[in-house]
């Protein structure tokens, strides 16, 4: 469980990232937090494994406060995936990627090979365990340093912007995955600016913008509310919006789902077929 | 990483920003030369004091002293060495004041140029390099060196963390262990940079970059009369610098271990 209370963050710079948050987010949860850029979304979720302290406030996981525990103890709780994997991948093959965090935590050789053969297993990367990262695609990149996370299985995932630069078949294989997660009783929290993507998965979303959180509820409250949602710069999942403006025919605007929408819309078809 | 603080710089506009970036840059040349010139540990002293007053009215002191925290580290290292070989010889009789003293020119040499890059725009440096006559080339190669390097600091900041998500301890283990640990951050920081100066490289020939061999430009810089009174008194203060270094026998500060 993550307990954020009240928190400020201000940057050696002077700006202001995060002012006044309060958030809690239970175990098995699945949450998106999403907002405008520079909203401080990224911010937020660095307090989470505690690569930032807040400098008001204070943030708890599992009920130890961020602040009495190091980075490395918190990261084995908090498994957190960087938007850009090029910022990690370092090694000479993607073999010694994924168990450069399981050297880090103390695991012992056998367990090591075993979580490696585990986690190349599960992001479908068996057929490049001896490639250098570096000659991966982007897409095969992204999954090489999710792997390398979730090797060492933390309880949290975080991910930070995990949909970018990935083709509609990935993105499906993501939510898919996110999906087997959450079965197995993770919390996953996703940072992202993709509203179809968060449409499809239904969660939590918790939105964001000038370091403050302005919205918290289920996918389909928020996310269909139109003048909330505009107002961190982002729209509608496009179901939505056909149905928002659909609102003289009766019809309800808290879609999100196409197979709802569709379901919805035959039902209408037929009885006016019928009449 | 926050050595780089202090060669960020921000548009303002004092007295020490309206210089001309040529007389900037010889105040931080004649600085450093008369560092050198010294190894007691008063000038020194001195040297790092009188530079006080500038960076006050530039308004940069915030971000000057940011930078002068992170060399820190680099000063005690400096006076440990010191220190470590001048007591393993044996005619040192006032090796920790000249340890400091060390340190402290390290210091000043860090805090006059931080000085310089915070308050001289790299447009301005840029335009400086070109009017002393080197090839476009090269002006163009430092100004982007310039004006990376706090894009660079970020990226590495952000290398830092996601390596320190996976469980990396920089400050963990032995001498050696410590330096190893920021192969993770050196590697990815590297593959960036090259990736990106190729970018770089493709977006600037696709904007026909040295299509024109003779280039001019919009502004052109011209030596005020204060920034000649400036020149002239650095010259000044240089020259008397020299005479104290040959003439005035300076005054050491003794420090004794009890």
């Amino acid at each position: 469980m993550i307990k954020v209370e009240a928190i400020h963050f201000t940057y050696p710079t002077g700006v202001e990232a995060i002012r006044g948050v309060t958030i809690q987010i239970e175990d098995g949860e699945f949450v998106t937090i999403m907002g405008e850029n520079g909203a401080g979304k990224t911010t937020l979720v660095k307090h989470f494994n505690g690569l930032l302290k807040p400098t008001h406030g204070h943030v708890e996981v599992d009920g130890i406060d961020t602040r009495n525990a190091s980075v490395a103890e918190l990261s084995r709780k908090v498994g957190l995936v960087f938007q850009n994997s090029d910022h990690q991948l370092f090694s000479e093959t993607a073999e010694e990627e994924i168990a450069f965090g399981l050297r880090n935590f103390g695991f012992d050789a056998q367990t090591i090979s075993k979580r490696v053969e585990w986690a190349l297993n599960l992001l479908d990367l068996v057929e490049y365990r001896k490639s250098s990262p570096f000659m991966l695609s982007g897409g095969e990149r992204k999954r090489l340093a999710l792997a390398s996370v979730l090797a060492w299985d933390p309880q949290i995932i975080v991910l930070d912007e995990p949909t970018i630069g990935q083709d509609y078949q990935q993105k499906e294989k993501l939510r898919e995955f996110i999906t087997q997660l959450i079965a197995q009783k993770r919390t996953v929290i996703v940072v992202t600016h993709d509203v179809e993507f968060v449409a499809e998965c239904r969660p939590r979303v918790i939105l964001m913008s000038r370091g403050e959180v302005v919205a918290d509820g289920p996918a389909t409250r928020i996310l269909t509310d139109y003048e909330t949602v505009t107002k961190v710069s982002l729209l509608p999942p496009q179901v939505t919006q056909i149905f928002l403006r659909l609102s003289d025919l009766n019809l309800p605007s808290n879609i999100i789902d196409i197979y709802e929408a569709r379901r919805l819309l035959s039902a209408r078809i037929l009885k006016a077929g019928l009449r | 990483m926050r050595v780089f603080e202090g060669l960020k710089f921000k548009r303002a506009s004092t007295p020490i920003h309206r210089l001309d970036p040529r007389v900037k840059f010889l105040i931080s040349c004649i600085i450093f030369i008369t560092a050198v010139l010294f190894n007691e540990l008063l000038p020194l002293l001195v040297l790092f004091l009188a530079q006080l007053p500038l960076i006050l009215v530039a308004r940069v002191h915030r971000e000057w002293i940011q930078s002068l925290k992170g060399a820190s580290i680099f000063a005690v290292m400096i006076f440990v060495m010191n220190l470590v070989v001048g007591y393993m010889s044996p005619t040192s009789s006032y090796t920790i004041s000249f340890s400091l003293a060390m340190a402290v020119r390290f210091l000043v040499l860090i805090a006059s140029f931080s000085s310089f890059f915070l308050t001289t725009s790299p447009d301005d440096l840029g335009l400086a390099l070109e009017e002393s006559r080197i090839p476009y080339e090269f002006c163009f190669a430092f100004t982007t060196a310039v004006r990376f390097v706090p894009v660079l600091a970020n990226e590495a900041q952000t290398i830092v963390d996601a390596q320190r998500s996976r469980g990396l301890e920089l400050e963990k283990g032995n001498f050696m262990r410590r330096v190893r640990n920021y192969i993770p951050i050196l590697i990815p920081l590297i593959v960036s940079a090259i990736r990106r100066s190729l970018e770089l490289a493709e977006a600037m020939e696709s904007r026909s970059f040295g299509a024109k061999k003779t280039r001019t430009s919009l502004y052109s810089l011209r030596m005020k009369s204060i920034d000649y009174f400036v020149a002239i008194l650095t010259f000044a203060l240089f020259f008397f610098a020299v005479y104290v270094r040959m003439v005035v026998a300076i005054p050491r500060i003794e420090i004794f271990i009890p």
